[in-house]
């Protein structure tokens, strides 16, 4: 269904081949998915020891886990990639808030259990499907994290689609905070799959996967959910987009307030 | 009925002498099974509000390394919850009563969680010495007479002595650190210390039911033993890390061969026990605010449920 990658990995650039340029746009490229999985894995953590029911509780701490395990991976390739004895750390901790390269949705604010779980379905929906690709790329490291990534993210998927199913088929009340979620969040669903320059310049050396490419699936699963879910799927919604290229919501600004807090109250120590 | 009753209990007392698990289908004195639930729910409890104080600083953690560690540790704590709900309930307690008796502030929970976590050296101290506490009172419960409670208490105590030696390198990080990494552990220890001697219960000749459980074998040590035990374990290891135990009436005292140390503060003690503590209100009202919101959920889950299975038995018919 999915359009093969361009280029064949035996053709791969080893890292130190690739031209400045590329190498610049492949080190924005893995920081933005970075900062993606910490600003999401940071919303999930929020929840912990808050959630609905015991057994949620530690599912949202799981994924929020898996997030972090993936955000750790990326921000230490893109360190590699950047070549200037950057940490982990000082990326994900030490950069200003227009510097942040993650979609608006994963910023937004956890609300209700419903706004938690159309965030999550949203995300893991493109989540899922961008990586069953780019375990496929000739970027052999990029490849190497998507394929550790995938299999958690299936379970992710599996675990937002079924409460999609259930709070959309449930109650009266589970319903009605359904629809609510849905007004609020799917505007922020189509930035996703808006390639950057950065990605699109990607897409085109065949390094990253043509998000064009990815919508049927994405589109297929989305209408078998909300079809299990009775729920219409939104149409003609304006799509807000700017977070990938570092426009982001009043949100942002205090998740890194705390996100940030001891490494810039402390500056240079280890912990 | 009165002679098959005194068989039945000298039966059960003489399975316990001989150290053989009650299960949860035997037969066992109705005061048995009351403390045990209260025992046991109490500690589920304990995991659930305990999640609170740490969870206080998983958006803030200092690295990415350590927040995940904290997060993996909050979410062990949510197993282990798990696990001893699951327990209680062999026993024929339900867990919408227990946490109903959790909300209602009937049923008690660990009174440290109601003291509030400050800085990050208080993720080093709730994991070296809260969880240095809770292994001592939980060791010895993996030999407790109840079977199900001590195979649970098996897989909690070995997370939590993984939990507590994260909290001791968190601690050795700080004070291998910069000089206000140094002050920070030794104030978060100013705090912890004397709370963590609390930990272990009310003095034995004001813990009434002490002989009774030791009797059936739920307990194993008394509160006084376990907090010698504490002291002796914890002050060589205060000095190793060059922080000052809070107490100037520590001492190495050669003919016990162990540490004598001060009074606890038993008003404070009891205070919190009775709701006064800093955060008594915060722990029990997020609680009380996470199930309250979560009804709906929990509510719509069921909903679905119940229409799949009318919508399964529709198509079989």
């Amino acid at each position: 269904m999915l359009r093969p990658m361009q280029v064949a990995p035996s053709e791969t650039p080893a890292l130190n081949n690739y031209s400045p340029e590329v190498r610049q746009q492949l080190f924005a490229y893995v920081l933005q998915l970075a900062d993606t999985s910490l600003i999401l894995g940071h919303r999930l953590s929020e929840w912990c020891g808050h959630g609905p029911i015991l057994e949620q509780d530690l599912a949202m701490a799981n994924i929020a886990l898996d997030l972090l395990g993936e955000t750790r991976s990326l921000f230490q390739y893109a360190a590699e990639l950047e070549g200037q004895g950057r940490t982990e750390d000082d990326l994900a901790f030490l950069r200003l808030a227009t510097e942040y390269r993650n979609p608006l949705l994963v910023e937004q604010p956890n609300g209700d259990f419903a706004a938690t779980i159309v965030r999550q379905f949203l995300f893991d929906t493109f989540h899922y499907h961008c990586l069953v690709e780019l375990h496929k790329s000739p970027d052999a490291q990029l490849a190497a994290i998507a394929e550790k990534a995938v299999k958690e993210a299936a379970y992710h998927l599996k675990w937002s689609s079924e409460w999609m199913i259930r709070l959309g088929d449930g109650t009266a009340e589970s319903r009605q905070r359904l629809d609510k979620a849905l007004a609020t969040l799917w505007r922020y669903s189509g930035e996703l799959t808006t390639p950057t320059a950065t990605e699109q310049a990607l897409q085109a050396a065949g390094i990253i996967p043509d998000y064009a490419a990815l919508r049927p699936a994405m589109d297929a699963h989305v209408a078998h959910v909300f079809g299990e879910a009775t729920v219409p799927v939104p149409q003609g919604v304006f799509m807000m987009t700017g977070g990938k290229e570092g426009r982001h919501s009043e949100h942002l600004g205090y998740i890194l307030a705390e996100l940030q807090y001891m490494q810039r109250t402390y500056p240079g120590l280890k912990w | 009925m009165e002679t098959v009753e005194i068989n039945l209990e000298d039966q059960f007392q003489a399975r316990i002498d001989a150290d053989i698990s009650i299960e949860p289908k035997d037969w066992m004195p109705d005061a048995y099974r009351k403390t045990l639930i209260r025992q046991i729910s109490q500690h589920a409890h304990s995991e659930l509000v305990g999640m609170l104080p740490e969870g206080n600083w998983i958006t803030r953690a200092p690295s990415l390394k350590r927040k995940s560690i904290l997060l993996s540790k909050v979410q062990d704590e949510a197993g282990h919850g798990l696990y001893l709900y699951s327990a209680a309930e062999t026993l024929g307690a339900s867990r919408d009563q227990m946490l109903a008796d959790l909300h209602s502030g009937k049923a008690k929970y660990s009174s440290i969680f109601n003291y509030p976590t400050l800085s990050w050296a208080d993720m080093g101290c709730v994991g070296w010495l809260v969880d240095g506490a809770a292994i001592l009172n939980q060791v010895p419960l993996c030999r407790t007479s109840y079977g199900p409670y001590a195979r649970a208490m098996v897989r909690v105590c070995k997370e939590e002595s993984f939990h507590q030696r994260q909290g001791f390198e968190i601690m050795q990080t700080l004070c291998e650190g910069a000089p206000e990494q140094k002050a920070m552990a030794q104030e978060a220890l100013n705090r912890w210390w004397w709370p963590t001697l609390m930990m272990f219960g009310p003095k034995d000749a004001d813990s009434p039911n002490t002989a009774q459980s030791m009797n059936w074998r739920i307990k194993r040590f008394t509160n006084d033993e376990l907090r010698q035990k504490f002291v002796d374990m914890m002050v060589p290891q205060a000095e190793f890390l060059g922080l000052t135990v809070p107490d100037p009436a520590v001492k190495w005292n050669e003919a016990r061969q162990a540490y004598d140390f001060g009074e606890v503060n038993w008003e404070e003690f009891w205070n919190v026990v009775k709701g006064n503590g800093m955060c008594n209100q915060d722990r029990l009202g997020a609680r009380v605010k996470a199930h309250e919101e979560g009804a709906w959920v929990r509510e719509a889950a069921l909903a679905h449920a119940k229409k799949r299975a009318e919508r399964a038995e529709t198509q079989a018919a």
